[in-house]
């Protein structure tokens, strides 16, 4: 039998729901079985709460993002397939272009939405988008553990070197992204925004800190990204605003 | 080996495995369960192409995401992190700020299960944040799609990575010179190529490393 489309169907939606459950569970799962390992080995529960609750101030913002590219593609696609592939594996960054290439190859696009996709339309745009992020998924239970004894074994030999390889490892990953930021700056005023706002974000982290050391202020510590990172979204609209002013 | 004489680590990667082929074959059921469900099949050629459009770069990018994020997460962080995906712009970013702030080093039991403990609250929460978000869809929408708020969300990564990137500068001075001053050089000089930077990570991470080795040979960094 032949059930009527939707890209909102409920079966959608009660597929979807299926899977999240899975992930929480799987998240609650590693997330109890760390904190018995950390009693284990002697770590403060403070500690883990102060761990816990960083995590998870740290998380709203960029969640809300999430849900933006989220909305941004129930436009087309519905509410479940967008939900599932940005909660799931996903990122915004990726599932955008798979949607969008998918979409064109079928000769439509992500932002025409004055026409309904079909079923055959939609399963075409669901297989692109779940086949291309896969090496995600595959990869990591093969080389994963041989990844990491191979960096175990390095540390071994020379512990300051390990953890010096450590932090060049972190500030590889940080630099392409700060590198990332300048990479609009040829085209003028206009270009030089991210690059502002990144400024923005790192005075008010510079202020968090000199606040914290002078005033003892320790509870800064924790919300300390997140103040930054709103203070900077919140100051890029002037900034947007005022470079467009310049402009004309 | 039995799973009750497993250690920590032994057990998670055991736990890890499992968990990653079964969501694996649970995504893979979203597109099934659709097909059949409605009796409705891709059309190959389609298929192929937004396939072919798409697979080599996320492929490619995939995999040196494995290389560079699995020793930064630890096992149980990555097990978990590349199940629930939005790594760069939150999973690597809340693990790294939990590490320093209870000075835990990655590689380490400590950091071990401290980065398991992020990457798993941080999962908890985003997951949790876009089913509000989704069931207050429509009177949300409006607000979040607004014009006057589009430069801030716009703007996300480098308010993100300002915020992270001088606190990290700030504990590793001199191993990040290098790896800032070419990465800037490189975007400015081949804007086309930012679009794609997190191909760049581990490009950045080798200049990182390399010009770490040298200062630690020469006796710079202590």
């Amino acid at each position: 039998m032949n059930h009527e489309f939707s890209v909102n169907s409920p079966f959608l939606y009660a597929v979807t729901a299926i899977i999240l459950i899975l992930v929480m569970a799987q998240a609650t799962f590693f997330l109890v079985r760390a904190w018995r390992q950390a009693r284990k080995l002697g770590i403060d529960t403070s500690k883990l709460k102060s761990v816990v609750k960083s995590s998870a101030i740290f998380t709203i913002v960029p969640a809300f993002s999430i849900l933006i590219g989220v909305i941004a593609l129930s436009k087309k696609l519905g509410i479940p397939l967008p939900w599932l592939r940005l909660s799931v594996v996903g990122a915004i960054t990726y599932e955008t272009p798979a949607a969008a290439a998918a979409a064109s190859a079928l000769g439509t696009s992500i932002g025409d939405t004055s026409t309904l996709l079909t079923a055959s339309q939609f399963t075409t745009i669901a297989w692109v988008m779940t086949l291309g992020i896969m090496a995600s998924v595959i990869l990591p239970p093969i080389i994963g553990r041989g990844l990491l004894n191979g960096v175990g074994t390095l540390e071994k030999r020379d512990k300051r070197w390990g953890e010096i390889l450590m932090s060049a490892l972190f500030m590889g990953m940080i630099s392409a992204f700060l590198g990332m930021i300048f990479g609009k700056v040829n085209m003028g005023l206009e270009g030089w925004i991210p690059v502002f706002v990144m400024l923005a974000s790192m005075v008010i982290m510079l202020l968090c800190a000199v606040l914290m050391k002078k005033f003892k202020l320790k509870w800064i510590e924790d919300y300390a990204l997140p103040i930054s990172m709103i203070g900077a979204m919140a100051l890029s609209i002037p900034i947007t605003n005022a470079v467009n002013a310049a402009i004309g | 080996m039995k799973l009750r004489e497993m250690d920590y680590m032994d057990s998670t990667h055991f736990w890890g495995r499992i968990w990653m082929v079964g969501m694996g074959l649970m995504l893979l059921m979203f597109p099934v369960a659709t097909c059949v469900y409605f009796n409705a099949w891709p059309q190959a050629t389609p298929l192929l192409q937004g396939l072919l459009a798409i697979v080599p770069m996320y492929w490619t990018v995939g995999a040196i995401e494995v290389v560079t994020y699995v020793p930064m997460l630890g096992a149980g962080g990555s097990y978990l992190g590349f199940i629930t995906g939005n790594l760069t712009n939150l999973k690597v970013p809340c693990t790294i700020t939990a590490l320093n702030k209870v000075e835990a080093k990655p590689g380490t039991p400590e950091g071990e299960v401290v980065a398991t403990i992020a990457v798993a609250v941080s999962s908890i929460v985003t997951t949790l944040v876009i089913f509000i978000g989704v069931l207050l869809i429509v009177p949300l929408t409006p607000i979040l799609d607004s014009p006057a708020l589009k430069p801030a969300f716009d703007q996300i990564l480098p308010a993100l990575f300002g915020g992270l990137g001088i606190a990290l500068i700030g504990r590793n001075l001199k191993v990040s010179i290098a790896p800032i001053v070419s990465m800037i050089i490189l975007f400015v000089s081949v804007p086309s190529l930012a679009p794609k930077g997190a191909i760049f990570v581990p490009v950045a991470a080798v200049i990182a490393i390399a010009a770490a080795r040298i200062m630690y040979k020469k006796g710079w960094l202590k």
